[in-house]
């Protein structure tokens, strides 16, 4: 297509629903309209960005060897050590990527297992940490321990926050209704046991080990269960919302790795060695250009930019809706100053790259102190990896140290200015409160919507 | 039986981390009665105490000073109950802050810490952060009418949630530019004692005062509950103490568990009939803008209304009465005394647990005859979430001012939904006359 105006680019990029892009998107993301009603059900492929990522491996079912595995040796028996090592790595990187790929064509109910699953492996290797640190296998009762807070843990932030996407759900059912309705009370009540039984176990010799040991698991416990759960709210707000932040993250590490490898100079931290300032500069600006083109790819697709909701007819996640108009092309007037490097007066642009301007930065600038957390602490504690998890790259945490400020960022940014409470939420709070106080609120609002001219006269509506 | 130790350590150090790893192994594995016992603490039982008791014995003066120290610290609660909820919040927080310098200072020397560069600020700054974030979260609520007509206020309401955690993050990123070539490790532990001191203490606390807004009794039964549970427990131990109750804490006993129990269950009824019938004590706590006070007036809800009960045939014949008039306040306190004398102890085992483990006989030496703050806080720990718990479960629902303050920050449109659904629910339930006019 020509372009409409001298500054409009869209024509370099076509968006959306061209007949021949139609069949590379995953079956539960194209429209009801041109579809058949029989959608929403899992299926393969993915529609998105073509820049490299990695290290979305998640805790694939593969059973975790130790060694890289024979097919890979064999192959690669030829080279030195020190390229062989290079090889492993960029292969798995690769494979990790195509599980991603994968993975998000599958849809968010296998997101979601998925975040589960990485989760309860990064809580196994940091506890395993603590164990190998402590000696402390022999404890009695402790790995149960451990493994039931997880469990109490995991319960109460499911109970809270995904019961308010499946309500509908709930309130069908007798048993969930009560589950939900005295959730806070159960969730407590089981942590009350565990508490009880770690005091119940506290044995003569140990007691310093065993303390050491509730310490670390609820630290872990915070900075595990925390952030898996917030990446679950942040994907219920939109697939965009999950996959531009981990991409930017992900390129951040590559780019600033390349960058180091390349003209890499002048130490960074005296933590991490081998980080430079000018890959972490250049990390910086390649991630801001990264997260701009992803969004705008991104931002064309309705399955990308809607809320996961969960439909009740057909029992199963729907991503369909009007895009908000974050998510509209708007025109922009470029500041004087980069019209003339750009040459263009106005630009087209979805409100929503100007947020991935801050996600980017964030990503580039203080993700790291993730890693260099990580880092630090692995030299703490003398350890090389975390895992061995992952043949050339070490165990899952080693892919997700610098995730876990991003996560709790990305939520807090939405919370803050981008959405604002639910309104079907507030009504059901509403619907249990008592009749003089829903009197009282109703007759505030009533006067506020008057006050603003929204409601026209006094009895409107 | 020493458990493998995996060998990625072996490559990786140089010769004086072997010797500063080699103590920090030490100091970490050493079996507990290897570790080198804390120095007695001061005596600082003041000297007009000394002077009244000096005619007495060791055992008796120390008895007595306990006494003495129990009363003044009772009347001090009378005090400030009286004295009203603010001062109250200002007695939580104080507590809290005394609180987690005790444990803090605890950490400081089990690991040697008091030279790590930064440590001691940056463990004040997450205190800081964290009180502000709860602090933001919950009491702005209250102060809704107060905050709505500042306009800096009403920005830093707005985006609290991104103030905080920027603020969390300085300190944070703080923590990882302070590590210390050959101190990773002890960095590391302090910043997760802190974590989890944080955890502790300062959650507990911002629970008890959620409990107090939702009305004073919430605040003083469950707590009277506890200080009776340990002093009847205590009693009735010395007594009648025969059966040990537990390794963890030699002077405990059966009979004083149980003994404690029942006492404590009585005190809990009879002491919220009397509460009950007083609106400061049963009125949740507001903020009356134009007076700038807290006010406690309001309309009594059921809880705390008379009802008649019928007593259960089988008590029928004990008592003498078929039916009692009762509130049904007296019903969750039954609960709350309940949890009080069975669950309660735990918190106090624990604490135990953790002086032993650090070979501490006492938090501090703030309170003559007691030890610590904590020493006397440790049981209410999970009394605070219980009821809170309770309260959110059983009790009320939400809050209505929250809810409010949510409604008006939707949009126009939103908003205008919103109206039309509660308007038509409400005729529906015929709280609401449909208007004649429209």
């Amino acid at each position: 297509m020509p372009p409409k105006t001298p500054g409009d680019v869209s024509h370099v990029f076509t968006p959306v629903y061209q007949p021949e892009y139609f069949l590379l998107l995953p079956l539960w993301c194209r429209s009801r309209v041109v579809e058949s009603e029989s959608e929403n059900k899992l299926d393969g492929e993915t529609a998105s960005d073509s820049e490299s990522k990695s290290e979305f491996g998640g805790s694939s079912p593969v059973p975790t060897s130790d060694d890289t595995p024979e097919v890979l040796n064999r192959a690669l028996s030829n080279l030195s050590s020190r390229w062989k090592n290079w090889w492993v790595r960029g292969i798995l990187t690769l494979a990790m990527i195509t599980f991603f790929f994968i993975i998000i064509y599958l849809g968010p109910m296998v997101l979601m297992t998925i975040v589960m699953c990485v989760q309860i492996k990064c809580f196994h290797e940091i506890i395993t940490i603590g164990y190998n640190v402590y000696h402390s296998y022999d404890l009695p009762w402790f790995r149960t321990l451990s493994w039931y807070f997880l469990l109490c843990v995991n319960y109460f932030f499911y109970g809270e926050t995904v019961t308010d996407y499946f309500f509908t759900l709930v309130q069908r059912e007798e048993p969930l209704r009560i589950l939900s309705k005295y959730h806070r009370f159960i969730s407590f009540a089981l942590y009350l046991t565990g508490f009880c039984m770690f005091v119940l176990s506290l044995v003569k010799k140990h007691y310093r080990l065993q303390f050491y040991m509730f310490g670390w698991t609820h630290v872990t416990l915070l900075i595990v269960v925390t952030q898996s759960h917030l990446i679950i709210h942040n994907l219920f707000e939109g697939m965009i919302w999950f996959i531009v932040p981990i991409s930017c993250v992900i390129c951040n590490d590559i780019m600033a790795y390349m960058f180091g490898f390349f003209f890499g100079r002048t130490p960074l931290i005296k933590l991490s060695p081998k980080k430079t300032w000018e890959g972490f500069i250049g990390g910086f600006f390649s991630t801001v250009l990264f997260g701009l083109l992803l969004s705008y790819v991104m931002s064309g697709y309705r399955c990308f930019t809607c809320p996961v909701e969960f439909n009740n007819d057909t029992n199963s996640f729907t991503v369909d809706c009007e895009p908000s108009e974050l998510f509209q092309l708007q025109e922009y007037n470029i500041p004087v100053v980069l019209q003339s490097v750009v040459g263009w007066k106005t630009v087209r642009m979805y409100p929503f790259q100007i947020h991935s301007i801050a996600l980017s930065t964030f990503a580039s600038l203080i993700g790291p102190f993730g890693g260099f957390f990580a880092s630090g602490f692995k030299r703490a504690f003398k350890i090389k990896d975390f895992a061995n998890t992952i043949p050339g790259h070490g165990g899952i945490m080693d892919r997700f140290d610098c995730q876990y400020l991003m996560a709790t960022f990305v939520n807090v940014y939405i919370a803050s200015f981008i959405r604002g409470p639910n309104p079907s939420k507030l009504i059901q709070q509403f619907l249990t409160l008592r009749p003089d106080q829903q009197l009282h609120i109703f007759n505030t609002l009533k006067a506020h919507l008057v006050d603003r001219g929204i409601l026209g006269s006094l009895e409107d509506a | 039986f020493p458990a493998p130790r995996s060998c990625d350590v072996c490559n990786f150090r140089t010769s004086e981390e072997v010797d500063l790893e080699e103590r920090l192994h030490e100091l970490d594995l050493r079996s507990d009665s290897d570790i080198p016992d804390v120095p007695p603490p001061t005596d600082s039982t003041p000297e007009i105490l000394k002077r009244a008791l000096s005619g007495l014995s060791a055992r008796w003066k120390n008895w007595w000073i306990r006494g003495i120290l129990s009363l003044a610290m009772i009347s001090g609660f009378f005090l400030i109950i009286y004295l009203g909820s603010f001062m109250l919040m200002l007695l939580v927080l104080s507590i809290q802050v005394k609180c987690y310098h005790e444990i803090i200072t605890i950490g400081y020397r089990v690991y040697h810490s008091y030279d790590l560069p930064w440590f001691r600020s940056l463990s004040w700054y997450f205190l800081l952060c964290v009180n502000y974030f709860f602090y933001g979260e919950t009491v702005a609520d209250y102060f809704a009418t107060f905050v709505q007509r500042r306009e800096q206020l009403q920005f830093l309401i707005r985006y609290h949630r991104f103030i905080s955690f920027a603020l969390y993050l300085t300190g944070f990123c703080m923590f990882v530019l302070s590590l210390v070539k050959k101190h990773y490790r002890l960095q590391f532990y302090m910043f997760a004692w802190t974590h989890v001191t944080l955890l502790i203490t300062v959650t507990q606390s911002h629970l008890v005062i959620q409990n107090l807004f939702e009305g004073m009794i919430w605040f003083l039964v469950p707590i009277s509950s506890v200080i009776c549970n340990d002093i009847t427990a205590y009693i009735f131990g010395f007594f009648f103490g025969r059966t040990p109750l537990i390794k963890l804490s030699p002077k405990k006993t059966w009979e004083g568990f149980i003994g404690g129990f029942f006492s404590t269950v009585v005190f809990g009824f009879i002491f919220s009939y009397f509460l009950a019938q007083h609106q400061y004590f049963v009125c949740p706590v507001e903020y009356n803008s134009e007076t700038n006070r807290f006010v406690t007036e309001c309309e009594p809800s059921e809880l705390f209304q008379m009802k008649k009960y019928s007593v259960p045939p089988l008590l029928q014949a004990v008592l003498g009465w078929e039916t009692v008039n009762m509130y049904p306040f007296q019903m969750h306190s039954f609960a709350l005394s309940t949890f009080a004398s069975l669950i309660g102890p735990f918190g106090g085992f624990f604490a135990s647990g953790f002086k032993r483990a650090f070979k501490i006989k006492d938090f501090a030496d703030t309170i003559p005859g007691h030890g610590g703050i904590m020493d006397r806080f440790d049981c209410q720990y999970l009394m605070a979430t219980f009821v809170h718990v309770y309260i959110t479960s059983f009790i009320r629902g939400p809050n209505p001012s929250k809810l409010l303050k949510q409604l008006l920050i939707l949009q126009p449109e939103q908003q205008l939904s919103v109206y039309k659904t509660l308007k038509s629910h409400l005729v529906e339930k015929g709280i609401l006359q449909p208007s004649l006019r429209g």
